[in-house]
């Protein structure tokens, strides 16, 4: 790919007219203010890449300890099954995750339908539900004693469940379609996105040539929402793989529970690394076939005139059908649980009032969760920026690498940033010390800031993989004449990218603070003494089997959610923003 | 966002933790894998009589790293941990260290805490059986779990779980490596469902007629019948019965709750005043009445619905000797694909 940079950079630049007074223009002290500017993007860039991959790097230190006989023992043992039920899973996942987002992505956008604007926000409310909350609501309600078994037996006139039950829902089946019905939002998001912004043209163009409704999803829309498709999908299954809580309550062996089993069970983190590595590795290269098949393809189009599609009206009883569909993966990923959630905190709250602490945990909370957002937008921002104006190996390098965080564990991530952020401490206190007599204590640890920057590193790919994408739909020609009519690169970038990827910006904005919000095992194992937020309290109750005591903080984690899962959806609807 | 927008929320952030190095004298530091909701009557009683205010931080996998990252300039005067294991693998890690103090091993069995003073047990649980309430059974050996006449009716939790791993390890002690694989593949064919979930899943699940019998630890029966885990735990508890196993040539398996002094302590004198209090009669009675634990101190009084079990015979081989085993025990779990 060549750019407007690096070509125009070379030599004196021809065009040389002045517009008008007070407006910067495109003269050779520009462009190399240009490059030098474009440089300083790059340099940002690997600094940030560099600060995140830091944990990483600090487990490579930690797996290269050593490990005796560790994947002997695997390989003869654990890992054949292990694999393959995390390949299972991962791919039972992705397909209810694609085939979910993208129909009801496709549905929202093609077809008008009664309840279609509900809908259209209500799809993204499983989102708010963690998956470790799911399963284990899910347990509950299809438990032998749950109501819903309950409810049959009583149909079929069975009185004990030692007479009638159905299958138990802890299985590997139960796993794949419980977090599937969670999180599919990953997908319809960005496949939604794409078709409101991007296919409308296109598939005006292929029904003028006769083409179906239903063939125009086949052959346009769905080709064209490819990369939205497939970054939800990779989200969706790292996601997964992150998972503890959920494969625990199911009883389902991933690699991710190997890798607990190791370092707790046998108190072997050097070996507990190397598996976290090598599955890092898997994930990066599974990321990297899908870029690599589509190298070929660009999905810019003319944002300007770009506009979206109409959606076509139906008849009242397919309407009705659609609405059906639509609310099936709401009715399971969001309102069930919901519901129960409710009831269980209502009854929480009769029998044992309000924790007095819970007002604190609102806002460790909400303070942690803004703060990540924050910082890991402006670092999503400059890797994906960087990315743009200076593409090629070294700023694609910089956005796989600021990816690393989120295909790890969560604990795993946490343990690396320990190893870095307590070393600092430690030198810092030190040193304190020895020149000024005084100790720091923890200033990482002892602050938030060590739970700050993990929540960074763990969801720094959804900011710089979400802006990228949004950067990607401005095409190119809109760079080159800005850059023509003598903006700087900065200017470029205050002027016209800013403003047509704000769309993609607020919704990975959302899409973090929903994350930082239901993230656990970061967060427990890095906030300073007397800290507490809803998910730690949960998961203080959960560990010893009093869930009940939990209801009331994930009723709060998964209320504290809804608005910005809500904000988001408005995000994606309104179009002018995107062009 | 502003740069000064997001100046002022890191400011505000920072400003909300408070530093623990700038605390005062009479503050002690404690890091706990065991849940907040089991210690904090211990703490509040404690700060109410001696006014010394007690920061916690609870965590779960990680807190041995933690403590060793931080290193010197770690805040932590006390690591609260539920699992002998863990607390060899603290002292192991060289995070400990020696206490001296005549109250801790005056009130504390030797058996029960480190020669060296490195950790001390403060209360123990049993590793259980619950069975179906109508079930025509009186007692029972861990070795039976393998029986074929079991097949389809048990329930347990992860064969990985630290609190299996232990029973697992003690069946090493006893039998060694090889008699231990089989009998674990006989419970793994015994399973009623996947081995998951946690230790009071066993008493729903045997009210749901998944299973007959289950391994599961002792206090849960205290907290579900005394209904502080509410209505439905206490139904859930209505269709067990508890029996004491023991091995064939042994007694019952138990694991320790303890403690141990953090090698950095920067309040030693203060930890150690503490920790003494945790074996005192009041703190002893909290351990039994609000977690329905066995407190060590001998003559302690146990928890009218822990004690309805009968009388407790603690399995001989000694806790350093089980943690020993507890890596063998993992292997095997996965070597029989018990979690599969």
């Amino acid at each position: 790919m060549t750019s407007f940079n690096s070509s125009s950079c070379d030599g004196p630049s021809p065009v040389n007219i002045v517009i008008h007074s007070g407006q910067p223009v495109a003269t050779p002290v520009n462009a190399r203010r240009g490059l030098r500017s474009g440089r300083t993007w790059l340099l940002l860039a690997a600094l940030a890449a560099l600060m995140v991959s830091l944990p990483v790097l600090g487990l490579v230190l930690e797996a290269m300890k050593g490990s005796t006989g560790l994947w002997a023992h695997l390989f003869s043992t654990i890992l054949p099954v292990a694999m393959v039920d995390t390949v299972i899973l991962l791919v039972g996942v992705g397909v209810v995750t694609a085939v979910l987002g993208t129909t009801t992505a496709w549905m929202v956008t093609a077809y008008d339908f009664p309840g279609r604007r509900v809908l259209e926000w209500a799809l993204l409310l499983p989102l708010a539900v963690p998956t470790y909350i799911i399963a284990y609501a899910y347990l509950d309600i299809l438990h032998p004693i749950g109501s819903v078994q309950g409810a049959i037996r009583w149909m079929l006139g069975y009185e004990s469940p030692r007479q009638f039950r159905l299958p138990d829902v802890r299985s590997m089946t139960g796993c794949i379609f419980l977090l599937g019905f969670v999180l599919y939002p990953y997908v319809y998001i960005p496949t939604r996105a794409m078709f409101l912004t991007q296919s409308g043209n296109l598939i005006d163009a292929a029904r003028t040539l006769g083409v179906s409704r239903r063939a125009v999803f086949w052959r346009v829309g769905l080709p064209l929402a490819r990369p939205a498709v497939a970054i939800g999908v990779a989200l969706a299954l790292m996601e997964t793989l992150n998972d503890v809580g959920a494969a625990e309550f199911l009883g389902v062996r991933t690699m991710t529970v190997s890798i607990y089993t190791t370092w707790i069970t046998r108190t072997d983190l050097p070996g507990a690394s190397q598996i976290a590595l090598a599955l890092l590795l898997i994930v990066v290269a599974l990321v990297g076939i899908e870029r690599w098949a589509r190298r070929k393809q660009r999905y810019a189009t003319d944002a300007r005139r770009s506009r979206g599609l109409t959606p076509q009206k139906v008849a009242t009883t397919k309407g009705l059908v659609f609405l059906a569909l639509g609310c099936l993966p709401l009715l399971l990923g969001f309102v069930a649980p919901a519901i129960y959630l409710v009831t269980e905190a209502w009854k929480r709250y009769r029998f044992a009032g309000l924790s007095p602490r819970i007002l604190d945990e609102a806002v460790n909370t909400i303070v942690i969760a803004t703060v990540a957002t924050v910082i890991t937008i402006l670092l999503g921002l400059v890797i994906a920026y960087a990315a743009r104006i200076r593409p090629g190996r070294k700023s694609a390098t910089l956005l796989r690498l600021s990816s690393m965080g989120y295909a790890a564990p969560g604990t795993v991530v946490a343990i690396g940033v320990l190893i870095v952020l307590a070393g600092l401490d430690r030198f810092i206190d030190r040193t304190a010390l020895d020149w000024f007599g005084v100790s720091t204590g923890l200033l990482f640890m002892g602050s938030g800031a060590a739970v700050v920057y993990a929540l960074t590193v763990r969801f720094l790919a959804i900011s710089a993989g979400g802006i990228e994408a949004g950067l990607s739909r401005i095409p190119h020609s809109l760079d080159h004449a800005s850059r023509t009519l003598g903006q700087s690169v900065s200017g470029t970038f205050r002027h016209v990218h800013l403003p047509l990827s704000k769309t993609a910006i607020s919704a990975a904005a959302l899409l973090v603070f929903v994350d930082c919000v239901k993230e656990l095992p970061a967060t427990l194992l890095l906030r300073p003494l007397n800290v507490e937020t809803f998910a730690t309290h949960l998961y203080g109750e959960a560990a010893r089997g009093t869930y009940e005591e939990a209801a009331i903080a994930a009723l709060a984690i998964v209320a504290i959610a809804i608005l910005p899962v809500v904000l988001l959806s408005r995000v994606g609807s309104n179009r002018s923003a995107a062009g | 966002m502003k740069p000064s927008a997001i100046l002022a929320s890191t400011l505000l952030a920072t400003s909300m933790f408070v530093a623990p190095s700038l605390a005062s004298a009479a503050e002690i530091n404690v890091y706990t894998t065991r849940e907040p909701a089991l210690i904090a009557p211990l703490i509040e009683a404690y700060t109410k009589s001696t006014g010394t205010k007690v920061n916690t931080v609870f965590m779960k996998d990680g807190l041995a790293e933690r403590v060793a990252s931080e290193g010197e300039s770690s805040p932590a005067d006390i690591l609260m941990m539920v699992d002998a294991g863990n607390l060899v693998d603290l002292s192991e890690k060289g995070v400990t260290q020696a206490v001296e103090s005549s109250v801790l091993s005056s009130a504390i069995p030797a058996e029960l805490r480190d020669g060296k003073g490195h950790w001390f047990g403060l209360s123990y649980r049993a590793r259980v059986l619950y069975a179906a309430k109508d079930l025509d059974l009186a007692s029972f050996n861990y070795e039976d779990l393998a029986d074929p006449k079991w097949k389809g009716k048990v329930c347990i939790r992860a064969g990985q779980h630290p609190y299996n791993t232990a029973l697992f390890a003690d069946y090493i002690a006893h039998y060694g490596a090889e008699d231990t694989e089989k009998w674990l593949a006989g419970v793994k064919e015994n399973l009623a469902r996947k081995a998951a979930g946690g230790d009071r899943d066993v008493a729903k699940d045997i009210l749901g007629g998944i299973c007959d019998i289950g391994i599961a630890n002792s206090y849960y029966v205290g907290l579900m019948k005394s209904g502080k885990g509410g209505e439905e735990q206490a139904k859930w508890v209505e269709a067990i019965k508890v029996i004491l196993p023991t091995f064939k040539n042994g007694g019952t398996q138990v694991n320790i709750s303890g403690a141990a002094v953090a090698k950095n302590a920067p309040n030693k004198a203060e930890a150690v005043k503490f920790l003494e209090y945790l074996v005192s009669d009041e703190a002893q009675k909290i351990y039994a009445e609000a977690n329905y634990e066995y407190p060590v101190k001998a003559g302690a009084s146990i928890d009218p619905i822990i004690a309805s079990f009968g009388e407790l015979k603690v399995d001989g081989k000694p806790l350093s000797e089980i943690v020993g085993h507890r890596k063998q025990a993992s292997e095997l779990v996965d070597k029989v694909g018990f979690d599969n």
